[in-house]
């Protein structure tokens, strides 16, 4: 059977699969960006803090995502809940690590000018901090999040469900169909999420309009 | 008035004193200089007015009150702060800069929109054309003058400045200079101006602070300072020529003889009477005559400089000072 023809017979199975890939990621993501945020921007209060918590990230992503499944079996056992918390540690790093750079590269002298003016610690964090460490911060997501969307087919391993079950359906039964399926499938949705984060990037850093006065420059 | 009084800083680690016992008054609505070369610690002077850095010992007081016991935050609000690097907010626009400290103090948002402007206007940036801009669309110069416009926003008392115009260049530097000082002969703020440039401090100040070490080597009026150099260290800062930078300081009206009617000058070399004296001496090596005439804005003789008076008057001036 041609790739089309069983892509055509199989559609429901296979937007279904989608679904619960779209639907696992989104919800690991969106507890590995709140979480990321916080802690990235928690660890700007001290160095000796920060130097172990990105190093305790780094070590997690060089566990192959396989053996972190495997190795969450025996605790959390199959299904979902073990799935995410292994997304989880995984696309955490990117987050923090942007997170945390974004914040602690902003000139010093700006937030020298904050504190001297009069803003409180908080102020200068929401006023300040964070706006500027946006679109570092966004490279990390968007790169947390495209990493998710890969390593969410190898959660399929430990029964989550998606698209990652096609692929390692297809190998086991030889059927080139299921695994071709699936993975253009996942770099399809991973491209797409890219994209459209992109776009939003580019909307949270975008200057203001601006106004009648144009660019003429004077002194 | 703000009173530093026997105040020493020194960081923990460290056996120096950056500030050694520094007694200082700054009186109200001058302009008070600290100057000195890296290391004499006017930067930690000023820093420690609004409590960005705290003194190891003594006590600063500002219009008599110890800040030690005012609330950090609101002292904060209520100073204006500059620094060389100006420090604005690249993600905010220009009015949104202006607008930090009144936003933070609850201002209704007409106010601080009219506020905006008129500080605009002050520093002379159209308000139509800059309220808008980011920080990356100014050039060096008009971000120095929203730097300005922002720590005047709430009106503060008192100014902190710490090399305000020190990364311009010279011709923008002088200019935004002589705006500074017009704006502060209308505003009249209390300001603490850190510089390591002697002839800035000598143009900018009503009294200079001359730092080294952490103490005050010589605290006085730029003609006094030009006149009597405390000690060697402050004849080598001023660099010589202090004689020609005194008449840098003294205007053709406050060296000129008064004449009445004019009658018959108009041969003779003229100055405004707004010229320093320094312009005065200049016209007259420009014309080989030792006499030149004041002139109003309209034109009028006021008065005439002899060079030999013009001399005399320069080291009276260096005695009575």
């Amino acid at each position: 059977m041609g790739l089309i023809d069983f892509f055509l017979s199989r559609w429901q199975d296979i937007l279904e699969l989608t679904l619960e890939h779209l639907l696992l990621v989104l919800v690991a993501m969106a507890i590995s960006i709140v979480l990321g945020v916080t802690i990235g921007i928690l660890i700007t209060r001290s160095r000796a803090l920060a130097n172990l918590v990105l190093g305790l990230a780094s070590i997690m992503m060089t566990i192959p995502s396989l053996a972190l499944f495997s190795l969450l079996l025996p605790i959390l056992g199959i299904g979902t809940a073990p799935a995410i918390v292994g997304l989880v540690a995984y696309t955490l790093l990117p987050i923090i690590r942007n997170v945390y750079v974004g914040i602690t590269s902003i000139d010093p002298a700006i937030i020298e000018a904050a504190r001297g003016m009069g803003l409180t610690d908080r102020k200068i964090l929401l006023r300040i901090q964070i706006p500027l460490a946006i679109p570092a911060s966004m490279i990390g997501i968007r790169t947390a999040v495209v990493m998710g969307i890969g390593i969410g087919a190898i959660a399929s391993y430990i029964g989550a469900g998606g698209l990652g079950t096609y692929i390692f359906q297809g190998i086991s039964r030889t059927n080139d169909n299921m695994v071709i399926i699936g993975a253009i499938l996942i770099s399809l949705i991973a491209i797409l999420a890219d994209k459209y984060l992109g776009k939003l990037q580019n909307r949270l850093v975008q200057a203001k309009p601006k106004t009648e006065g144009g660019k003429h420059d004077r002194i | 008035m703000i009173v530093f009084d026997q105040v020493t800083k020194r960081y923990p680690d460290s056996t120096v004193d950056v500030v050694n016992q520094l007694s200082l008054t700054i009186p109200d609505g001058e302009i008070c200089i600290l100057v000195g070369p890296s290391g004499c610690g006017k930067t930690t002077t000023m820093k420690m007015i609004n409590k960005l850095i705290p003194p190891s010992s003594g006590s600063i007081l500002i219009d008599g009150q110890d800040i030690g016991a005012i609330d950090t935050i609101q002292l904060r609000l209520n100073i204006g702060y500059i620094i060389q690097d100006i420090g604005l907010f690249p993600h905010m626009t220009v009015a949104e800069n202006i607008a930090t400290v009144p936003v933070e103090l609850g201002w209704k948002k007409d106010r601080i929109s009219a506020r905006v402007d008129e500080l605009l206007d002050l520093v002379e940036l159209e308000p139509k054309i800059y309220r808008h801009k980011k920080p990356r669309e100014l050039s060096g110069g008009q971000r120095q003058r929203v730097g300005v416009a922002r720590a005047l926003a709430a009106d503060p008392k008192i100014m902190l400045m710490d090399e305000p115009f020190g990364a311009l260049d010279p011709i923008t530097r002088a200019k935004l200079q002589d705006e500074f000082l017009n704006i502060q002969a209308k505003i009249k703020k209390t300001i603490v101006f850190v510089t390591h440039d002697i002839d800035e401090a000598l143009k900018m100040g009503d009294r200079i602070a001359v730092l080294k070490a952490g103490r005050v080597v010589q605290y006085g009026t730029p003609m006094e300072i030009l006149a009597r150099p405390a000690d060697p260290f402050v004849s080598e800062l001023i660099g010589g020529r202090n004689s020609l930078k005194m008449m840098n300081l003294l205007s053709c009206g406050d060296v000129m003889h008064k004449v009445g009617v004019a009658t018959d000058f108009a041969a003779a070399a003229a100055v405004s009477i707004h010229a320093t004296a320094q312009d005065a001496l200049a016209e007259m090596f420009r014309t080989g005559k030792s006499t030149v005439l004041v002139l109003d804005d309209a034109k009028n003789v006021q008065g005439l400089i002899r060079l030999e008076s013009l001399l005399e008057s320069v080291s009276d001036y260096g005695r009575n000072s």
